[in-house]
């Protein structure tokens, strides 16, 4: 509970401002607690006089102590590696030598041929290798139990998975089963100096506000981790690792979801989240053949395209590459928005990328307040120039 | 300013002001790019009962009146006014029917209607009877168990589109006004079709087309109310919509308003926003004279229609007038408050202007409406 | 078809800043909304119901002032609504909401199917979903784009995925979380609003649905947030001078290292 000590409390009203539901008012001189409150705990450190304390009480449901390492699911899908997967051996190796223990993978997937080695290259000491006929496509069921059984023998303290749909998908089953707790689409992964607890970092409020979650007494500690943004280590062929063959029992595989058909788009273009570069399309486009010129650009630089909401609403282009609050967040190199105002809910999509280019015609567009370089300007005059002007230089 | 509007017609504005931000204003520019009948939008309006808001209760309607249509009007017209134009020319078609349709003939059509499942026209216009009703040549002979339809009515709206329509004829001509009678023609009657589209300068979203009727032969039970009333029904009607020709005016207006008065405080010129400047600042400020004026007036008038249901002429033709003039000035001085923006294609204050032309023209020009005013003015003063 | 449909009130995000002076949410202006994806989950098991009727029951947990969206669902067309709420809920992570949620599901009853959104905004989880279906055992399928068939019980659904879509088969009972081009919500009828305006909104509470008090609100949440602040500021308004052949130049100049072979750096 949220209590107000009415002898500090001063009535100044900070945290009533600070609070983000609306859920405190003033009344006679002291901070009224009303029924919207979150436990959220946004007040707490605003008050001066620190007349506010949330006390929880709290039964440990596990005991810490029992469980070790560190687990890597390692997605597979067609034949391919998701490359989030090198990415998380490269933070998990990073968080196993801090608390000095095992940094293990999980691989699921049917006809893995090397792809277990690799692991071990990239930083994994031992790869659980689970490769079955009935895991060539994904169903959330049986790998929900795969992973669910592998965690329950091992007790991993961390699990980390990629935000990717897949494992966005099944993960939060797995955290459910396990009583664990999980946090989304981290983007900073550290050791708490004082007990070694993960320190889980994350956007929330598309992208406006970064809070840090840690699991103080239940295990495993549980992460989906946004592709792009850890890196990968260096593979490194003499690496010394232990592949452990895993075959799944006839009740992991009891999906009640059958795959009936896996449908490709676009040779995969439609995978931003995964893209180096974007070239992204907006309103300024002012058409469906406006997206052309978009193509040509993203083809000449070997980029991906994606767009805005409202021309994705307008339909010009598929929903799958739309960034933003209702679409996908992406954080490539490079993000060229063009004909992009940059509302709030574009931003939350991109802001993260490493180097935004912003071409617009309205100079006062939010979009340059995000931008690290900018032109203003007509697009449909601006690309072909640049277009050419690029061909020339390399 | 609050009009102080009931809780049900807060409720309908609610609903028409969210269709038009969130269906009419972001497709307005293609509709008029390609004259394209807003089907999608009007399912949109009929799924949210919008249709059902003049269709009397025992016929599965809201039983509402004329200003909960001027509040949907209004709503529509921010938007686009070609919508706002198919929707009002429905409840047009479907006046004659509420207003001396027999029981069977209402409970034929009129839950249809509520419904949006069908859609209504109104023929009364001719190549030689616009203003002056009287030149009408179409007509209506009976022959045994049916009436038999011959002429051409242009430039009706819906036309096309609808599937029942309500057309005026002449029955007798020797008895002049007296002579007219309304008959409902539906959608594949023998004898019936309706001509090519015509392009037109604004509310290209609205159909419009000559409906065309040789040897058309319908049921006796398509007379609407008893024959030779076709004329007295008529000027009901019309009395009954112009209120909402006026609301079009309005949202129009207000539309143009919300279009210039941010483009002038983002517009810089000599290091200030162009809003800064007395001569765009009245410019603006007659604009929202206008419409806030208009508003007072069409809502007015609207609740003395309502209520005064033998007295309408004069305060429908007033609004009319007033709302619609004031459009034609509001969005001409927000082309002029954008400069060269205004009058390019990619802003949508150029459609407005070309838009707001034909409420002037339509459902009575604006002179016309001025010799009603005048004589009843002169009846009045003749007391 | 019975179906439950789960919703969020969530603050309308474009609103909801951190002051990075204060350290603190700027909360002025900020309205409540029925959280987009939502919207859709809505009126999927409308059109559900208009097609193999039944009814639809929808549910939210959250303050008393969620009754809101609970009257925006009666107006959009859902059949009966129940506001789970009470102080012991507040502070519940996406574990403990799991839980509350399936407690006042089986509160509920029998039901063929559950509706949710992909995610909420505010949070941008998308673990409530399957957590909740895990609770009940019933399959579930996240980020449904498209049901292409349904009968009582057998859906087949396309589900997004990075790379396209895949085409599933599930069976009832079970869950869908659905993205936002499954269909256009509708806007809120007439006669939607006005039969919302009358309606009388249940109240579950944590008694009500036999919540165990470890398992619900922040007690009962494995997770913790420990620190909230503002995300750091990007560079901004380095708009190019010169005429535009010199600033493409210099754009150019820009973004060769990022589109040489070997790529940035």
């Amino acid at each position: 509970m949220l209590k107000v000590n009415e002898e500090l409390c001063i009535g100044c009203g900070i945290c009533e401002e600070s609070c983000p539901f609306g859920a405190i008012e003033i009344e006679n001189g002291c901070a009224v607690i009303g029924e919207s409150c979150n436990l959220c705990g946004a007040c707490i450190e605003t008050c001066e006089v620190e007349a506010l304390t949330l006390e929880v009480e709290r039964t440990a449901k596990v005991d810490i102590d029992d469980w070790s390492g560190i687990l890597v699911y390692c997605e597979y899908r067609r034949g391919e590696l998701a490359p989030v997967s090198l990415e998380l051996l490269g933070i998990g190796r990073t968080l196993a030598d801090k608390r000095k223990v095992k940094l293990s993978a999980v691989l699921i997937g049917y006809e893995t041929g090397e792809t277990g080695e690799e692991l071990i290259g990239y930083g994994a000491d031992i790869v659980y290798r689970v490769d079955h006929e009935a895991l060539g496509v994904f169903t959330d069921e049986n790998y929900c139990a795969v992973v669910t059984d592998l965690v329950k023998e091992h007790k991993p303290e961390i699990v980390l998975a990629g935000a990717t749909a897949i494992g966005r998908s099944f993960i939060p089953g797995v955290a459910t089963t396990l009583n664990a707790g999980l946090t989304a689409d981290c983007t900073q992964l550290e050791i708490r100096e004082e007990d070694g607890a993960l320190l889980q970092t994350r956007p929330a409020f598309g992208g406006n506000i970064m809070a840090t979650i840690v699991c103080e007494s239940s295990r495993p500690q549980m992460s989906t981790v946004r592709p792009k943004v850890m890196k990968a280590l260096e593979f490194d062929g003499g690496r010394k690792g232990e592949i452990v063959d895993i075959v799944p029992s006839p009740a992991q595989l009891k999906s009640r979801v059958k795959v009936l058909e896996i449908v490709v788009e676009e040779a995969a273009n439609v995978n931003i989240q995964e893209a180096d570069i974007l070239v992204s399309g907006g309103r300024g486009l002012e058409s469906a053949k406006g997206f052309e010129l978009i193509r040509q650009l993203a083809d000449m630089i070997d980029a991906r395209v994606s767009a805005s909401r409202a021309v994705v609403d307008a339909g010009w282009i598929p929903y799958p590459h739309q960034v933003g609050q209702t679409g996908k967040t992406v954080a490539p190199q490079l993000y060229i928005a063009c004909g992009i105002s940059g509302a709030v809910q574009h931003a939350a999509g991109m802001q993260s990328a490493e180097t935004i280019v912003a071409i617009n015609r309205d100079k006062n567009a939010p979009i340059f307040d995000i931008a690290d370089y900018g032109i203003v300007g007509d697009l449909f005059e601006i690309i072909p120039r640049l277009m050419s002007k690029i061909e020339e230089r390399r | 300013m609050d009009y102080f509007i009931s809780e049900e017609q807060q409720m309908i504005v609610d609903i028409a002001r969210q269709i038009t931000d969130e269906r009419i204003i972001p497709s307005r520019a293609e509709l008029d790019e390609n004259h394209e009948f807003p089907r999608k939008i009007l399912d949109e309006l009929a799924q949210a009962d919008l249709f059902s808001v003049l269709i009397p209760e025992a016929y599965g309607g809201f039983g509402g009146g004329c200003l909960d249509i001027v509040l949907i009007l209004e709503q529509l017209s921010r938007g686009c006014v070609g919508v706002g134009t198919a929707f009002a020319a429905n409840f047009l078609g479907a006046y004659p029917i509420v207003l001396a349709g027999s029981d069977e003939m209402k409970q034929k059509y009129l839950p249809a209607i509520a419904t949006g499942e069908k859609f209504a026209a109104f023929g009364l216009t001719e190549a030689n009877a616009g203003s002056d009703a009287s030149g009408i040549q179409t007509t209506a002979v009976l022959d045994g168990d049916e009436w038999v339809l011959n002429g051409t009515k242009q430039w009706i709206t819906n036309g096309g589109e609808a599937q029942i329509y309500t057309v005026v004829t002449i029955t007798d001509r020797s008895r002049g006004p007296r002579g007219a009678s309304l008959f409902v023609v539906e959608e594949g009657d023998p004898g019936f079709s309706c001509g090519p589209k015509e392009k037109k300068m604004g509310i290209r979203a609205s159909s419009t087309t000559e409906l065309i009727f040789k040897d058309c032969r319908i049921p006796k039970d398509r007379l609407i109310g008893r024959k030779g009333t076709g004329f007295i029904t008529v000027m009901k009607t019309l009395d009954l919509s112009r209120p909402g020709i006026a609301a079009l005016g309005i949202g129009l207006a207000q539309g143009a308003l919300d279009e210039a008065a941010p483009y002038a405080k983002q517009r810089k010129q000599f290091d200030k926003p162009i809003i800064a400047f007395q001569a765009v600042q009245h410019l603006l400020a007659d604009i929202a004279i206008g419409i806030e004026s208009a508003r007072a007036l069409v809502y007015a008038a609207a609740k003395h229609i309502q209520a005064y249901p033998k007295d309408m002429s004069k305060a429908s033709s007033m609004c009319k007038v007033y709302a619609t003039d004031m459009a034609m000035k509001a969005t001409t001085d927000a082309v002029q408050v954008m400069g060269g923006y205004g009058y390019m294609c990619e802003y949508p204050v150029e459609k407005m202007m070309r838009d707001a032309k034909i409420l002037q023209i339509y459902e009575g020009t604006n002179q016309i409406q001025r010799n009603v005013i005048g004589q009843e003015l002169n009846k009045e003063y003749s007391k | 078809m019975n179906i439950i449909v789960c919703i969020k009130q969530v603050p309308d995000a474009k609103d909801v800043r951190l002051d990075p002076e204060t350290n603190t949410l700027a909360r002025e202006g900020v309205e409540s909304i029925m959280n987009p994806y939502d919207q859709h989950a809505l009126e999927e098991a409308v059109r559900l119901k208009e097609t193999h009727g039944g009814e639809v029951t929808v549910i939210t947990m959250g303050p008393p002032q969620a009754e809101e969206i609970l009257r925006l669902a009666i107006s959009c067309g859902a059949d009966k609504v129940a506001l789970v709420s009470d102080r012991a809920f507040a502070g519940a992570d996406t574990w403990a909401t799991a839980y509350t949620l399936e407690q006042a599901i089986r509160t509920l009853g029998d039901f063929d199917l559950i509706l949710c959104g992909k995610q909420a905004i505010d949070g941008d989880t998308a673990q409530v979903g399957p957590g909740l279906a895990m609770r009940l055992d019933i399959p579930y399928i996240t980020c449904a784009q498209k049901i292409r068939e349904s009968d009582s019980n057998r859906f087949i659904v396309e589900r997004m995925m990075d790379d396209g879509y895949d085409v599933v088969e599930i069976t009832l009972p079970a869950l869908l979380s659905v993205v936002k081009n499954i269909n256009e919500p509708r806007v809120p009828s007439l006669k939607g609003k006005m039969r919302a305006k009358k309606a009388v909104i249940t109240t579950l509470s944590a008694d009500d649905i036999n919540a165990d008090h470890a398992c619900i609100g922040l007690p009962g949440s494995p997770t913790q947030v420990v620190n909230v602040f503002p995300p750091s500021a990007r560079g901004g308004r380095a708009i190019f001078t010169g005429s535009l052949d010199e600033q493409i130049d210099q754009l150019v100049d820009k973004l060769i290292p990022f589109i040489q072979p070997g790529g940035a750096q």
